[in-house]
């Protein structure tokens, strides 16, 4: 029996058309779009001026507090403007917008650099190194990794858990990354073992990327130290709480923190990141993205500058067809409708995905008919049937009490509701204005 | 930049293919075999009356939504088709016309328009408009007729008693089960429904390769069906061992009465049933109970129909109490 999280979830198509596509290297663009808040958490602060030269690598955007992350220049050339742009959230936000200068060889050396095993920094280093390289969680929550890592001396942390389950449909990045990077994604967590003091990691992937699972596991026959475990395909299997109590049997405590029960969740690309950073002093300036869609022409992964803009990576693929209703940034689950095809990748980008006109619309939401799918299908064990009419209602504080705050957004009940009602919408909005009141609440 | 139009929506944005049209349209499929026995057995009535209730159904919800509330009409979701069946199902094959219409705009005028249209009633509509009947012609809607006698009559049908019925007043006039077992259907007979009741509920078999249907094909889950007759047997089991002369057993109670009828297609109805599987058992259960209770001490002979409106109206309750088990609420956490 594959593991799997007992409660709810569902099975999407999985439509994973580019799982057999090698990642390619793109020319640079011409023009990046680096955003400056890119993380969970405070806006980096620009450090660089109009007109100034930057080199590759450069820190451009400086942390702006704990919870924040530095931005390196993914080229070398000239700022040419500070600007705020349409970004996926849907809002314009400051950009650094760098020309890049194509006469620059630097622009075009090949970035894959030989396998590197032996760790040769100090703990202290280590974890030094993943703040000052701007790593952040490339599975999506983009949280600042220093943060993850920096444990309080009171908790104690026996397991690290690498997420490779990738469980959002079309995504094949991650799975891409475990094929071809698998040594360096090793020689990565034996260095977050080693700088956290961990003795035992387990590698999570779910059974359809069987060439990954068997690859790891050959790789790490005579090391009894990380284990790989092949997951039951089951979506929201990716959500670090749903990944932990699959694979552990350990249930993190409502409003806490895998940390709560003594493990740590990175995510595979996440890794590799580190590896880059610890080994060879590289910062996180690229990242590996999936551009697919059923109507694209050539879909494909490839590896990616941050601050490219989306058109370029379709123009790649073969254009935007015809018939595109919608694009995302990211996976059909959780992804986000973007506004235009100049929004740039930033560093939780791990897809784009073009929709086209059948897929995009929303059918037309009929009566709650109380079939119970969304309760039987949520993982956190919520009604999301009932937190819809409270929000609807605006009885916010019951909304609070039947742990509307715990939702994780999986979109599982909008995906099964047969009347096609908007349970999530509202379920995010009912969030969003709770903790609007909260932090009211606090001001008083 | 694209000039084209885009559509800029929250996540999820995929959809299951299931919809609401579909379940109701599944359901109405698990019926169609139980719906064939009952032309076999009681031939144009049974046909009869269930085009009546289904166009009376349909046509009082297109005149509801049209003209009282002036809503958009939506009789084409399936479901006052299926209240039209289930109604059908639940009355027998020679009842008059115009109490088939009564009924029909019981169901959907006061049990779910009233209410506010789909996924608002709180009472099963076919169940409303049959209790509706019961208690307002108790003569008519107690006269069956026999099986396989009647296939081309329509007025003047021979009629009599369901199996239950017989057991109930031989027991009232002393007899035993002994006597009473040469009066009643085999249990063979009532399995494939050659044994008078009302339209839809004597076939089991067929009923069961509908109630398994709609479990393949995940419109309902075993939960209710399985709890509520298995609280029946043991229930009528505990009793007929105690005195099996007084008391029919477990098989005759599950197989006759619309005890299948009730389990998989009225007590699962998705909209007047509880939103976690503990609830369902919990009212399952009492539906199993409450059943029992009024078969074996009650005047009627058969309890289903009351038994579940009884619980539909404990559902709010139910669904306020059994919650599902919220992930992260288990303080104690194991750590290896």
């Amino acid at each position: 029996m594959l593991k799997t999280f007992p409660k709810g979830g569902i099975h999407p198509p999985e439509n994973k058309i580019t799982a057999s596509k090698p990642i390619k290297r793109l020319d640079p663009p011409k023009v990046v779009y680096v955003p400056i808040s890119q993380h969970i958490g405070i806006p980096s602060k620009i450090i660089v001026e109009r007109k100034e030269k930057v080199t590759i690598g450069q820190i451009i955007a400086k942390s702006g507090g704990y919870v924040s992350s530095n931005i390196h220049s993914p080229v070398a050339g000239t700022v040419t403007k500070l600007d705020k742009i349409f970004d996926s959230s849907g809002y314009k936000k400051q950009c650094i917008v760098i020309r890049t200068d194509l006469k620059d060889q630097s622009n075009f050396e090949l970035i894959d650099s030989p396998l590197k095993t032996d760790i040769q920094l100090s703990k202290k280093d280590i974890l030094q190194h993943i703040t000052d390289y701007g790593i952040v969680g490339l599975g999506g929550a983009t949280f600042p990794s220093h943060v993850k890592l920096n444990i309080k001396k009171d908790k104690h942390i026996d397991c690290l858990i690498i997420n490779g389950v990738e469980c959002e449909p079309y995504l094949t990045a991650d799975h891409r990354l475990m094929l071809e990077k698998a040594e360096e994604i090793l020689v990565g967590i034996e260095i977050l073992m080693f700088a956290l003091h961990i003795d035992k990691a387990i590698i999570g992937i779910e059974n359809n990327k069987k060439n990954a699972i068997a690859n790891f596991k050959e790789l790490t026959k005579n090391n009894d130290k990380i284990q790989v475990a092949a997951l039951k395909i089951k979506y929201p299997q990716g959500s670090e709480k749903q990944l932990v109590r699959a694979l552990l049997k350990r249930e993190v405590p409502k409003n806490g923190l895998p940390l709560d029960v003594g493990v740590i969740v990175h995510n595979v690309g996440t890794i590799f990141a580190i590896y880059e950073a610890v080994q060879y002093n590289k910062p996180l300036t690229e990242r590996v993205v999936t551009v697919t869609g059923k109507t694209i022409k050539d879909p494909s992964n490839f590896w990616v500058k941050i601050g490219t803009p989306v058109i370029d990576l379709i123009n790649e693929v073969g254009g935007l067809p015809e018939d595109t209703r919608k694009i995302l940034n990211g996976g059909p689950m959780m992804g986000k409708a973007i506004k235009n095809t100049d929004v740039p990748v930033a560093k939780g980008t791990s897809g784009i995905l073009v929709i086209s006109k059948e897929e995009a619309e929303r059918k037309k939401c009929t009566n709650c008919i109380r079939c119970n799918e969304c309760v039987f299908v949520c993982p956190m064990g919520l009604e999301p049937y009932l937190l819809m009419n409270l929000t609807e209602k605006k009885m916010y504080e019951t909304a609070l009490n039947e742990d509307i705050t715990t939702c994780i957004e999986c979109g599982s009940c909008s995906y099964v509701c047969p009347s096609h009602r908007p349970l999530l919408d509202y379920i995010r909005f009912g969030k969003s204005i709770i903790k609007t009141l909260e932090i009211a609440k606090d001001k008083k | 930049m694209s000039t084209k139009p885009i559509i800029i929506s929250a996540s999820p944005h995929v959809h299951s293919d299931r919809t609401s049209k579909k379940l109701m349209y599944d359901v109405v499929i698990a019926l169609i075999p139980a719906f064939l026995v009952s032309l076999y057995v009681f031939g144009i009535g049974a046909l009869i009356v269930t085009a009546v209730a289904v166009i009376s159904c349909i046509l009082f919800e297109y005149l509801i939504q049209k003209y009282l509330l002036k809503a958009t009409v939506t009789i084409n979701d399936g479901s006052a088709l299926l209240t039209g069946i289930l109604l059908a199902f639940n009355l027998p094959s020679n009842l008059p016309i115009w109490m088939i219409i009564v009924g029909s705009l019981v169901a959907i005028g006061v049990a779910k328009m009233s209410f506010g249209g789909l996924g608002f009633n709180i009472f099963n509509p076919a169940l409303v408009g049959r209790v509706f009947l019961l208690i307002s012609f108790p003569v008519q809607m107690t006269m069956w007729p026999t099986a396989l006698e009647n296939q081309t009559k329509i007025a003047d049908a021979v009629t009599g008693a369901t199996p239950l019925g017989i057991i109930k007043e031989g027991l009232q006039f002393g007899e035993t089960m002994t006597d009473l077992s040469y009066k009643i259907p085999t249990n063979l007979d009532m399995f494939l429904g050659f044994t008078g009741g009302s339209l839809g509920e004597m076939s089991i078999i067929a009923l069961l390769i509908g109630g398994l249907y709609l479990i393949y094909k995940k419109v309902i889950t075993w939960h209710i069906p399985v709890t509520m007759l298995f609280t029946m047997a043991v229930i009528t089991g505990i009793f007929w061992m105690i005195n099996p002369e007084q008391y029919a057993n477990p098989l005759i109670h599950l197989l006759s009465g619309g005890a299948i009828l009730g389990a998989f297609f009225m007590a699962t109805d998705l909209v007047t049933s509880p939103m976690t599987k503990k609830g369902m058992v919990i009212f399952a259960f009492s539906i199993g109970l409450i059943t029992v209770v009024i078969r074996l001490f009650g005047a009627y002979p058969e309890g289903v129909s009351f038994a579940i409106i009884i619980m539909n109206a404990f559902v709010p309750l139910i669904n306020k109490y059994f919650k599902p088990r919220r992930f992260g609420s288990k303080i104690k956490s194991k750590i290896i």
